[in-house]
């Protein structure tokens, strides 16, 4: 049989049917679904008198609009708060399983997925969000719909879609001191830009992607679609499985075995071939800082904000001279001299267990400087708040100064009440750098969470690798 | 869905690269349960001088005049002309609603993001990509000529220039089928109910846990 990658064996465990044009139907095993992007899809339900193909694929939880202050007080705004209930009573109507605001288990939905092991090697996943790409870190294809989508996946289980293109970008070599997956991921999206994925699945392979925990590969994979491609995925392995043990959702005894010799065979055959190779060798990665707009306008952190004159593409050249008066900066400026006012540590790429072990550590003994006028850690769930207070994690924050707030996507996007005020410069471990994207006017620059913590700490940039 | 199969609209040229679901359409008026009324609030932040929240009364917003789609001889265009990337980011639906909701019945750009070229599909609005050298002599001849407008024809799969020149343009079967019908999906997918009911029972079988 001929080599196959693992995106072929994903697509071809799940094809229903087959049109003459090669779109096909394909079968979908977990739809997550969240608040924003989810109503009119329901409401498409009932309008047409459909029903839930198959409820007890679907996991729901509010994140987008949940506050993570108060939360005992309920949702202030009151445009945010129908929109929440809306989820709530649409889950009791059609019997879906939804972890409300004030369970524990609540937080962002690219989160708990995984951390409930409702998110498993071999399964189809979508969700009406583009990050859904994070769970492709289990061997899983995983990728964002539209609301469209979302209300065809309720009423069907499957959706039409053709084929995708496969990318392999391979990462090879140990990573410095200070550099971390999503040093990787903006590294990668620096060198493809952010259309190099598009209409590709990429699968990340090579020892530094191996070398990786599950939370570091989920932070690359979230970051897929900056990348352009709907779909990221890595193979399965031990580390995959022994994440996966014993969680709520995941199989158990005999169906665990069954499952595991499975997920076993999730890899890329030897000799398999893809569209396009990337390689990138580890050991020259260097802690990345976005300085634009867009997250392929990207560098190292000893490196300097880009002259647009030295680009010689008239619409590149355009789009950067947009962004550097956007963002408020100058050509030539030492990354390290770039001061900021906020910091934002959190969101679906960077708000796992270890992300918040890797703030701390940098946070710890020290003070948020005087000119960071609010620096916020942002659990990704509520049982990784839990953890991380388990292990002192909150205490070591609050005395940094930091303020430790409840789970949800926060100012990831700022569609709560966390938001940056017009020009405001930030430091943020999230994934869009778009104007707006964190509040009108604000200015984003993404780092990883060992970055966002020293930024706070000094008040500007600095490169952590050298700490 | 509205069905697709002949335009000939105006064009308007939005000229820049990765324009983002973001700013198609702000993260503020996705608190919405419904799925019309975007169109007012489309490119929100670039749009109007002001901070836009939902319930606004847009009609009495300072508009940025330095916003091409306030300028008087865009107004009713249907056909929006972009770079690159266009639609990255975000996979909110909410963009193609807006886009739909002010008027655009077609999107034409070197290259689409994945998800959004995709939902535009679901909501009768075409994406068409041209070639960057096609596209920078459209976004030439917009600039040149006042009420410059284009014919597309779906099922020809073709654009037509006022100076006869014509554009062929790439549609997937299916997709084009669907837009010339006006089908919906869910509709479609259901005719094959009994073979979506057999995989199942084929995938239960091969894995189990999935179903447990």
């Amino acid at each position: 049989m001929k080599a196959q990658t693992l995106y072929d064996k994903l697509w071809n465990a799940h094809v229903v049917r087959q049109e003459a044009d090669g779109t096909a139907l394909i079968y979908i095993d977990r739809h997550l679904v969240h608040e924003v992007t989810s109503p009119q899809a329901f409401e498409g339900l009932k309008l047409a008198g459909r029903k839930l193909w198959r409820s007890a694929s679907i996991l729901a939880v509010a994140d987008h609009n949940v506050p993570t202050t108060g939360r005992a007080q309920g949702i202030a705004d009151p445009v945010s708060r129908l929109q929440v209930e809306t989820l709530d009573s649409n889950c009791a109507e059609f019997g879906v399983n939804e972890f409300k605001m004030s369970d524990v288990r609540q937080g962002i939905v690219h989160v708990i997925g995984p951390e409930q092991g409702a998110t498993l090697p071999g399964m189809t996943v979508v969700c009406g969000d583009s990050h859904t790409s994070t769970h492709g870190a289990f061997a899983a294809l995983a990728f964002g719909i539209g609301t469209s989508e979302v209300e065809h996946v309720m009423a069907t289980q499957c959706l039409l879609m053709k084929k995708s293109k496969a990318m392999q970008v391979v990462v090879e070599g140990a990573l410095h001191k200070g550099v971390t997956a999503k040093d990787i991921a903006l590294a990668v999206i620096g060198k493809i830009g952010t259309a190099g994925g598009t209409g590709y699945s990429i699968e990340f392979a090579g020892s530094a992607i191996r070398g990786l925990s599950m939370e570091g590969r989920m932070t690359v994979c979230n970051m897929a679609i900056e990348a352009g491609a709907r779909a990221g995925m890595i193979a399965a392995d031990y580390i995959t499985i022994n994440y996966l043990k014993g969680r709520p959702f995941a199989p158990q005894g005999e169906l665990w075995d069954k499952a595991v010799a499975y997920w076993h065979t999730l890899h890329s055959d030897e000799g398999a071939q893809f569209d396009q190779m990337v390689k990138l060798d580890a050991a020259q990665i260097k802690p990345q800082v976005t300085w634009g707009t867009s997250p392929e306008m990207v560098v190292a952190v000893d490196g300097c904000v880009p002259d647009p004159l030295m680009m010689s593409d008239a619409v590149q050249r355009e789009g950067a001279q947009r962004a550097l008066q956007y963002m408020g900066l100058a050509a030539n400026t030492p990354i390290v001299e770039i001061k900021i006012d906020k910091v934002f540590i959190g969101s679906c790429t960077n708000a796992r267990i270890e992300d918040m072990r890797a703030a701390a550590a940098i946070a710890k003994g020290k003070h948020v400087a005087a000119n960071v006028k609010l620096a916020m850690v942002v659990p990704g769930s509520g049982l990784v708040k839990k953890q991380a207070e388990g292990e002192g994690l909150d205490k070591i924050f609050i005395a940094a100064g930091f303020e430790w707030r409840d789970p949800g996507c926060s100012m990831c996007l700022a569609m709560n009440d966390d938001r940056l005020s017009p020009g405001e410069r930030c430091a943020s471990t999230s994934n869009r750098n778009f104007e707006g994207r964190q509040g009108q006017g604000g200015r984003t620059h993404l780092v990883s969470p060992e970055m966002a913590a020293a930024a706070a700490i000094a008040g500007h940039f600095v490169d952590v690798s050298k700490l | 869905m509205n069905k697709f199969t002949l335009l000939h609209g105006l064009v308007a040229p939005l000229d820049r690269a990765n324009v983002d679901t973001d700013a198609i359409i702000p993260k503020q008026f996705l608190k919405s349960i419904k799925r019309s009324g975007f169109g007012p609030n489309l490119f929100d932040e670039w749009r109007y001088l002001d901070h836009g929240e939902p319930g606004r009364d847009n009609s009495r917003r300072p508009l940025n005049p330095d916003f091409v789609l306030n300028q008087p001889r865009y107004q009713g265009a249907q056909i929006l002309l972009a770079r690159e990337n266009f639609g990255c980011g975000s996979s909110r639906e909410h963009a193609p609603w807006a886009l739909e909701d002010y008027g655009f019945r077609a999107i034409i750009a070197t290259s689409f993001a994945d998800i959004f070229f995709n939902n535009c599909f679901k909501n009768g609005l075409l994406p068409i990509r041209l070639a960057a050298e096609q596209v920078d002599e459209l976004f030439k001849a917009v600039a040149a000529n006042v009420g410059y407008r284009l014919a597309i024809d779906l099922e020809q799969q073709t654009i037509s220039a006022p100076n006869g020149k014509v554009y062929e343009f790439e549609v997937e079967a299916f997709r084009k089928h669907c837009l010339l019908n006006g089908w919906d999906d869910i509709g479609l997918t259901l005719q094959h109910v009994d073979e979506i009911k057999a995989y199942e029972e084929k995938h239960r079988a091969a894995q189990p846990w999935l179903f447990a």
